[in-house]
Parts: C-alpha cells; structure tokens; sequence
C-alpha cells in the first residue's frame, strides 16, 4: 500500500494536479477570510469554511478524475494488476495519496484561527471542529470522486459527471423543499428509482433476468409500505434528499455543534465508496 | 515452473482462450506464436493474473495465482504488450515504485534499480522523464521492470512490435541474455523471430493450442518433401530430361528460363535435400552441363505454421508423434 501512496503523490507534484488543487483551496479561503473576518468583523472561522466548502464541487474533480481512469487509458492497470499487491492495496494507497495532497493546503488553513486569534476574541473549538468536520466531508467527497474515475477511461468523462453528482449533492437539501411530501409522491420517485436500479443491475451483471428480479422485489417492497402504511411514506423524498446531503450534515458542525453521527455518516460514506471502488477494479480483472 | 490447466476466457459467446492446457518447464525461452486475435495476449494476461480465466486455473510453483497471488506473482515479472510507463516520471522514479511494490529491501533498492538498468543498457537514462525516451528506450525500461526482484520466469507480449530493425536486433539479444538466467515466455506473430531466439514453440490459433515442440522438431510433424533450386546452363528440355533420371524427383516446375539458361525448381521425396543435390549435380556433371547454383530449401517455420493454421476444422496436435 505505501508503495502504491509514494508513487501517487511523486505522480501529483510531477503534473502540477497537486498544486493547482492546493493554490485553489487556498485562495478561495484567502478570499472567505477577508470577507467574512476582515471585512464584516466576524470573528467565527466556521462560517469561512462554510461559504469554501462550494468549491469542492470544482476541486474534488480536478484532483480524483484521473486517479483511476488514466491507468486505464494508458494500460498502466496491467502493471498493477501483475505486481504483488492487492486491489484493496492499490485502492487505500490511491485514497491516502489524495488525502494526502487534501491536508497539505488544509495545514495551512489551520493556522487562520490561530493567527485571527492574536487580534481577538477567536472562539476555537467551533472553529478546529468545523476544520475537522470540513476534512471528513472532503475524504467523503474524495472517495466518491475515486469511485466515478474508476467507471470510466476518460478523465473528462469522469470529471463531468463528478461535477454533476457533486453540484447535486450541493443542492439537494434546497431541492428538497421543492419535491413532494405526499405518500403518492414519494412511490412515483421510488419506482423510478428501482427502475434505475434494475437497469444498472442489468448492465453490470449482463442478466436480464437479474435486473427484472431486483426491479420487481423493488416495486414490491414499496407497493406493500404504501398499502399497508402510507404514513410512514409521508415526507419521504425530502428526507431522503436531505440524509443524502452531505452539505446538509456540515452545517450542523458550521452551528457549533460537534455532531458524532456526522463524522460517523461521513466515515460510512468513505467506506461505501472504497468497498465499491475496490470491487470495480475486481470486475475489470474479470471482464478484461 | 508455470502449469495452466483447462483456461477458458469467454467474451458473451466467444472463447478468446478455448480449454488449453500446457506446462512451461524452468531454463528454456518459450514463444507464443499465433495470428492476430489468436488469443496469445488472452493467455498471457491469465497466466500473470491480469485476467480472471472463465475456467480453469494456473499454477506457477504449484502456487495458484488467485489463492496465493503475492507468493506466485513474484516469481514472475511481466510486460504487457503496451509498456505499462508512468510517462511523467524518469524510469528511475519507476523501477522505484516497481520495487517497493515488489517488497525489494530498502537497503539493496538502488542496488536493484542499477542491476536491472545495467542488465536491459539504461543506465545513461535512467533520469531524463520516460516521456521523452524513444520507443525502443520505452520497451527497455518496460522490460527493466519485468526484471525488478529477479523473477524466475520473465513473461514478454510482443517485445519487439513497432520497433525499427536494429531495436528489434538489440531486444533480441537482450532476450537470449535474459535466457540464460530466467525462464523466458514471449509472444510474437513473427515466425522467423520465434525461430530465431526460441528453444520451444507454442502455436495457439483460435483460442486453441495447435503445437507445442522444439522448432526442428516441428517441421519432421509434416508429411515430409524436399525442395531444390537449380540453376542450369542449359535449356529446360535437357534439364528435365536428366532429372527424370533422378528416382527421388516427384514433381518440377520452370521457374525462369531464357538463351539456354534455365532455374528450375524440384521437389523430391524424404527429408534428405542433401543426398538428392549429389544426385543432381553428379547427372549434370555426367553429361557435361555446368550447374551454376544447386539450392535446397529449408522447411521454414512459416511453411509450419501456414500448414497448421490453414483448416478451419483445428485439430488439436499431437505431441506424442515427436516426443
């Protein structure tokens, strides 16, 4: 695994990725900092990490697109799959080599408190839990990032829809006030959405067959919740919108409140997306 | 010592890899050889663990690839077709990661790294970004790295493709080094290059293995004539009427003839040409014609292989014929 996270980071300072994503977290807290801090007075750190954490939706493509899509485009997977490691090896090593360069730039915005606090009343435990809570989310969004690039040979293809997912994910806790909050609403989304399922089932597995049988289990289950209790279906969407947002989750930390299930929710999501980065690497091995 | 048994690799309906089986034995320098799309990528992408077989399983050591990957994988070292090359970093950025992913002691790291530069002639590059290496410096230090944590057996797809004449010439002689201490596997649709460095053939064709022999021995495997140039100072008419002395000659064709002078071709039963071009040229001599070039044709593994993979019908070899 060091072996896979050495060669990853000499891989981001060779082509500058590295820099510019460091450059780009940096100045957009630079500017944060002197609008909320200097200018308006505001002596809370948190409310800058709040108003920087937007540019993950154009940070986090930058850096994850070519982790894993670019091995594939210049068949540099061969080599690893024929050397003596892992694929959970080659996935952690790719992981902490992009947190790695996503600490870099967060140890100096470390130092902003601190230093505001040598001119003033800082209040710092809201401000370092933010920080620490800010890092979660971005390992979170790291790892979705890693999973995209690896469905995918092109970086492009794998940064587009990296934006998408991300600009989304930006919006879904607004979004959700909008959805409706009927019974009746949340079933129409629920079987669009187990269609989905199924079709993905269907062209991952290459079985009709399998697709069918998740798609009809998926409409069941939700035919037999709304007919036997429809309440438990008010409401729904938007709260599967709202838990699906992990803006959503940071702004309790922005509150001043440091939320246990928050880093726990975002430790699962990092989790989820390893395990199913992992597994992709494994269905290349299988498919060729 | 590789054994494959029974790989199978399906794509939908097609059988890439059709139920083939073999064992590489150590200390010999095998080669692949089939057409395009035969399936010999296929099966070297198998047998390092690349590619999951549909079936079947390979061992190297007696050590299966899946179930004890880290121990098989390092007995052996492996270049693709396409060079697996970072082309940001330098190669020795390159073989550094290769070796600490192959568990190479820190100590004797740099050791290695200059072992191996020395062993494929990198050394004077080993610092410029493989990005500007030409492709026969790229091929080098992909085949570096085949050799970093001096694998027993050294796998190469296509080492030689899109190289110019002398590369090619210079990859060769770096494989017939490398087959002094390593068992080497290549693969290859040039005959004459399987011919010339390979101590052991394997042809695949449609997934499927057709021979595996010594390349001599391939040729004795064939319903067995001789061919024979000639090349004669005197006109077709008396030339065949000499050789019609000859019991051996079954058939013979005019392959140029003007003002007396004339180049015919003969082909003759067994597989002794020699004896046949004493009989010709002791009748020429007898009857006072001058021979200006007497040719017999070696069998050439082209011939072998043209021969094999003709049928459509593919009939699986057998080795006992030979062995």
């Amino acid at each position: 695994m060091t072996a896979v996270l050495r060669h990853e980071l000499s891989l981001f300072y060779h082509n500058m990725t590295g820099y510019v994503f460091g450059a780009f977290l940096l100045l957009f807290t630079g500017i944060g900092a002197m609008l909320y801090n200097i200018n308006s007075s505001v002596a809370n750190f948190e409310y800058v990490l709040s108003f920087i954490s937007v540019v993950f939706v154009v940070i986090v493509p930058i850096l994850t697109m070519r982790i894993i899509s670019e091995e594939r485009r210049q068949k540099t997977d061969q080599l690893l799959y024929s050397l003596p490691i892992t694929s959970t090896e080659i996935v952690m090593g790719k992981f902490f080599s992009l947190i790695c360069v996503y600490v870099m730039p967060l140890i100096f915005i470390a130092a902003y408190p601190l230093i505001f606090a040598q001119y003033g009343d800082v209040y710092l435990p809201t401000s370092y839990g933010s920080l620490v809570a800010f890092f979660f989310m971005g390992a979170a969004f790291i790892s979705m990032g890693m999973y995209i690039s690896s469905l995918t040979e092109s970086q492009g293809m794998a940064a587009g829809i990296c934006i998408a997912v991300m600009l989304f994910n930006y919006f879904c806790a607004s979004l959700s006030d909008y959805v409706s909050a009927t019974a009746f609403g949340s079933v129409v989304v629920l079987v669009v959405m187990c269609l989905i399922i199924g079709f993905i089932v269907r062209f991952m597995t290459k079985s009709t067959i399998a697709g069918a049988i998740v798609f009809v289990l998926g409409i069941g289950a939700v035919l037999v919740a709304y007919f036997v209790g429809s309440t438990t279906l008010d409401n729904l969407l938007p709260n599967i919108m709202k838990n699906l947002s992990l803006y959503e989750r940071f702004n309790v930390f922005v509150n001043g409140v440091f939320d246990i299930n928050g880093i726990v929710y975002y430790i699962s999501v990092v989790a989820f997306f390893l395990f199913l980065c992992v597994q992709s690497l494994e269905k290349r091995r299988y498919n060729g | 010592m590789i054994t494959a048994t029974h790989l199978t690799k399906l794509y939908g309906d097609f059988a890439a890899v059709d139920d083939l089986s073999f064992t590489i034995e150590d200390g010999h320098v095998y080669g692949f050889l089939g057409p395009n799309g035969a399936g010999k990528s296929t099966t070297l992408n198998i047998i390092t663990g690349c590619l999951a077989p549909t079936s079947g399983e390979v061992k190297i050591d007696n050590l299966d690839i899946y179930e004890n990957s880290r121990e098989a994988k390092r007995k052996v070292g492996y270049l693709p077709e396409i060079p697996p090359l970072y082309v940001d970093q330098t190669p020795r950025e390159y073989l550094d990661f290769v070796a600490d992913a192959k568990k190479v002691a820190r100590a004797s790291k740099n050791d290695e790294i200059e072992r191996v530069a020395k062993e494929t002639h990198i050394e004077h590059v080993l610092d410029k970004p493989i990005k500007f290496l030409s492709k026969g410096y790229r091929q080098r230090v992909g085949i570096s790295q085949a050799l970093v944590g001096d694998p027993q057996i050294v796998i190469l797809d296509e080492p030689t493709v899109g190289l110019d004449p002398v590369q090619i010439l210079e990859i060769r002689e770096l494989i017939n080094e490398l087959g002094k201490k390593h068992t080497v596997i290549l693969s290859s649709h040039i005959l004459s290059e399987v011919q010339a460095i390979c101590d052991k053939v394997l042809i695949i064709y449609k997934g499927k293995m057709v021979a595996f022999d010594a390349p001599e021995n391939l040729g004795k495997n064939l319903e067995q004539e001789s061919v024979i140039e000639i090349f004669c100072d005197c006109d077709k008419e008396s030339a065949f009427e000499i050789l019609e002395d000859i019991e051996e000659i079954k058939d013979k064709e005019i392959l140029m003839e003007e003002e007396n002078i004339c180049k015919i071709r003969v082909h003759a039963n067994g597989n002794e040409p020699l004896n046949v071009c004493k009989k010709i040229f002791m009748a020429f001599a007898s009857k006072d014609i001058a021979l200006m070039q007497i040719n017999p044709i070696k069998t050439t593994l082209e011939d072998i292989f043209i021969e094999l993979t003709k049928d459509e019908e593919v009939t699986t070899y057998d080795s006992s014929v030979t062995a």
